[in-house]
């Protein structure tokens, strides 16, 4: 499978936070074959793990698998469903949005009192969130019920697709391009022991990664994510976080975690040996499951690459193929040369491996 | 035997009018022991004051483990500074809401129980603009309406104030008092333990009153930490139908406690719980909440390896001012729902909570279909 078709493939499933498991199992079946232990954990985690021919301090390399989304709270006497925000939404770009409810995948749109019907002081007003309401055709209550129940979660109903020049266009880019990094990982190779973990709830609260990193007790994380990109118009270029094309971006510090330094120069290291471009994450604003992992326990050395995806949490991200092949290969000499990372963080402890 | 419903409402008085501050819950928690101490079979303090209570089950070892979870402290106040003339600054210990405190009397636990107003001017002297606005924390003050001497002698910095409300019974089997948020819940556990003194139980059940839930989750997380069960309920008060109720889909007083749906409730312990529901004819409501629940079953379910973790909310009116109202149907239904599925929790039901990973078999019909 091309790396085009996996990220195309997991972009289009379905994980909204605490609903992981369609998006889950796909993953499996990606990654069984390349793997020589398995499991999954009471929130629904999923572990995979490298061990076989392998010595030294397990490193664990994790990817969130879910995604922002909706959830119905509330089935309206006329049929309509009303909806909460399940992690961060821009409530200015749900209106007039196609999305699919629930397992059965019901197809419905996002409806809002009409722009005949608003006064001009309305028009200039962004709609709140409770104003909206998920129209899925049905004429009462009791037609939606037979489809929707409340619980349900609601997603963009944004197939994936190719676009632009050598670009790739979907929803829920973050963070399936961070999974689809993730299972390219666990076919590399690597002298240590590495467990990849693809973690639920991130959208959340970093709470998946949490208990994840708690039950691996990684010597070192390294956490793979799509991050901001805002090289468009209007953006003043010390505001633009990532730039598309320019590769993977590597953390020197977000809102939840400094990551190690050893690690940061490991990676900066590593593509350049790949002889790939590289960019740093120029805003210091999110957070990551890396911010919960780096404290779990006595600590976790711990670092982040990303992929830019420019609109995430929309309908509609915007990545580019050469920037995930440039991640790819940055991730595979980091890999390669892991203990080589591992000795120097030590030495700067005073402590000799 | 005296009639049930009686004894749920004369512990809930009793719960209710306790003092028990997040941080300063000793009062509260003497009670508890005391309620708890006939039921169970051994009492536990923690570190962080955390009171845990086991009843022993008959399973084999390793035994499964079930832990309720009810937070006992209760929001109010602390003195932050002693003014002249008996008057005391104060500040908010967990979510007061100032526009809900005027006029309201207080117990300042002091080096003795002195009772006080919280002050407001009169309408007379107050201009239309600051009618119309709540008046500040930094704004209110208690009046204990003692000498400089005396106030100083009894009350100092970092005293705790409770709300001083009598319980009271009001139509049906409604009740309103203060802090039944969350002693509704303490109650509840109560009346499970009482009904699982006549249920065989493979299961050590842990009923947990937690500490400090309501200046952030921390008793809970500790809590757990110590215990690691095998499934976890929290129950905390919720939401209940009221006029001018925002949330758009509130539980309703006395037709049973909401049923969490969400992502902080285990799918597999959320069912066990429906069905458990469904088999004894206990009502329960649905409760959706996307993410947060800002309840102690958010703390327990990320704790050390994760918990799989469920909520229960009591439906209660009026939250975090002193005319909190239950219906008192509403905790007794919630501790049948404890006790039987504390009952029928077995180690079979457990292992089909792990999200299964297909078999290669599986797997491959998927795939060709």
């Amino acid at each position: 499978m091309t790396d085009r078709e996996l990220i195309m493939q997991l972009s289009d499933a379905m994980g909204v936070s605490g609903e992981e498991g369609p998006v889950r199992d796909l993953i499996w079946s990606y990654v069984r074959a390349s793997v020589d232990e398995a499991f999954t954990d009471t929130m629904g985690n999923l572990y995979v793990s490298r061990r076989e021919g392998r010595k030294g301090p397990v490193l664990m390399v994790s990817a969130h698998m879910d995604e922002v989304g909706l959830m119905i709270h509330h089935i309206e006497s006329d049929g309509l469903l009303r909806f909460s925000a399940v992690g961060g939404l821009d409530p200015r770009i749900l209106p007039g949005r196609a999305v699919v409810v629930g397992p059965k995948q019901i197809p419905g749109v996002i409806g809002a009192p009409p722009i005949h019907l608003s006064s001009p002081g309305e028009r200039k007003k962004a709609l709140p969130m409770d104003d909206l309401y998920i129209d899925i055709g049905a004429d009462d209550r009791a037609e939606a019920e037979k489809l929707v129940k409340p619980g349900d979660r609601a997603v963009f109903a944004t197939k994936s697709e190719p676009f632009g020049d050598g670009l790739l266009k979907g929803k829920a880019l973050d963070n399936r391009v961070g999974c689809a990094l993730l299972v390219r990982t666990m076919a590399m190779d690597c002298p240590f022991p590495v467990t990849g973990v693809f973690t639920v709830q991130e959208e959340i609260g970093l709470r998946g990664a949490r208990v994840a990193a708690y039950r691996v007790e990684p010597a070192m994380a390294l956490i793979l994510e799509g991050t901001t990109c805002a090289d468009t118009p209007g953006t003043e270029d010390h505001e633009q976080s990532t730039r598309l094309g320019d590769g993977p971006a590597i953390t020197f510090m977000d809102g939840s975690v400094i990551p190690n330094r050893v690690m940061v120069e490991a990676l900066i290291e590593a593509a350049e040996r790949a002889g790939v471009p590289w960019q740093w994450k120029r805003t210091t604003f999110g957070g990551t499951d890396g911010g919960a992992v780096h404290k779990v326990r006595e600590g976790v050395p711990t670092a982040v690459l990303s992929v830019p995806c420019r609109y995430i949490h929309g309908p509609a991200a915007v990545m580019s193929l050469s920037d995930f092949d440039a991640a790819r290969r940055t991730v595979a000499e980091f890999l390669a040369h892991v203990d080589g990372v591992w000795a120097r963080i030590m030495e700067e402890r005073g402590m000799h491996p | 035997m005296k009639d049930p419903g009686r004894d749920t409402s004369e512990v809930l008085q009793r719960l209710s009018e306790t003092p028990g501050l997040s941080g300063h819950e000793a009062p509260i928690r003497a009670l508890v022991a005391e309620l708890f101490q006939p039921l169970c079979d051994e009492i536990h303090i923690d570190a962080l004051g955390n009171l845990m209570a086991i009843k022993r089950g008959s399973g084999p070892l390793p035994r499964l483990k079930v832990m309720w979870a009810a937070h006992m402290d209760e929001i109010g106040f602390m003195v932050a500074k002693v003014e002249e003339r008996g008057f005391l600054r104060v500040t908010n210990v967990g979510g007061i809401d100032v526009r809900n405190v005027l006029g309201e009397e207080v117990i300042v636990h002091g080096r003795e129980d002195v009772i006080g107003v919280i002050g407001a001017k009169p309408p007379h002297l107050t201009t239309k603009d600051e009618q119309n606005r709540p008046v500040p924390m930094e704004d209110l003050f208690v009046d204990v309406g003692l000498t400089d001497e005396r106030t100083r002698e009894l009350i100092r910095p970092g005293d705790v104030i409770s709300f001083r409300r009598s319980f009271r019974t009001l139509a049906g089997r409604r009740v309103t008092g203060k802090a039944l948020d969350n002693r509704a819940s303490v109650a509840a556990m109560y009346c499970g333990l009482k009904l699982l003194q006549t249920l065989r139980h493979e299961a050590d059940v842990y009923a947990v009153a937690t500490v400090q839930e309501e200046v952030g989750l921390r008793g809970a997380a500790t809590g757990a930490f110590g215990i690691m069960p095998d499934a976890a309920i929290a129950i905390d008060v919720g939401f209940a139908l009221a006029p001018g109720q925002k949330k758009k889909d509130p539980i309703t007083l006395g037709k049973g406690p909401g049923l969490l749906l969400g992502a902080n409730a285990h799918p597999g312990l959320r069912e066990h719980l429906a069905e458990v529901a469904r088999r004894f004819h206990i009502p329960i409501q649905t409760d959706v909440a996307p993410g947060r629940t800002g309840t102690d079953a958010w703390a327990i379910q990320v704790t050390a390896f994760g918990v799989p973790t469920g909520l229960l909310s009591i439906p209660l009116r009026h939250m975090h001012s002193p005319a909190e109202l239950i219906d008192v149907d509403d905790v007794e239904a919630t501790g049948r729902l404890l006790a039987f599925q504390a009952a029928h929790l077995t180690h079979d039901v457990v292992a089909g909570w792990a999200p299964p990973l297909q078999d290669e078999n599986a797997a491959a019909e998927e795939g060709s279909s």
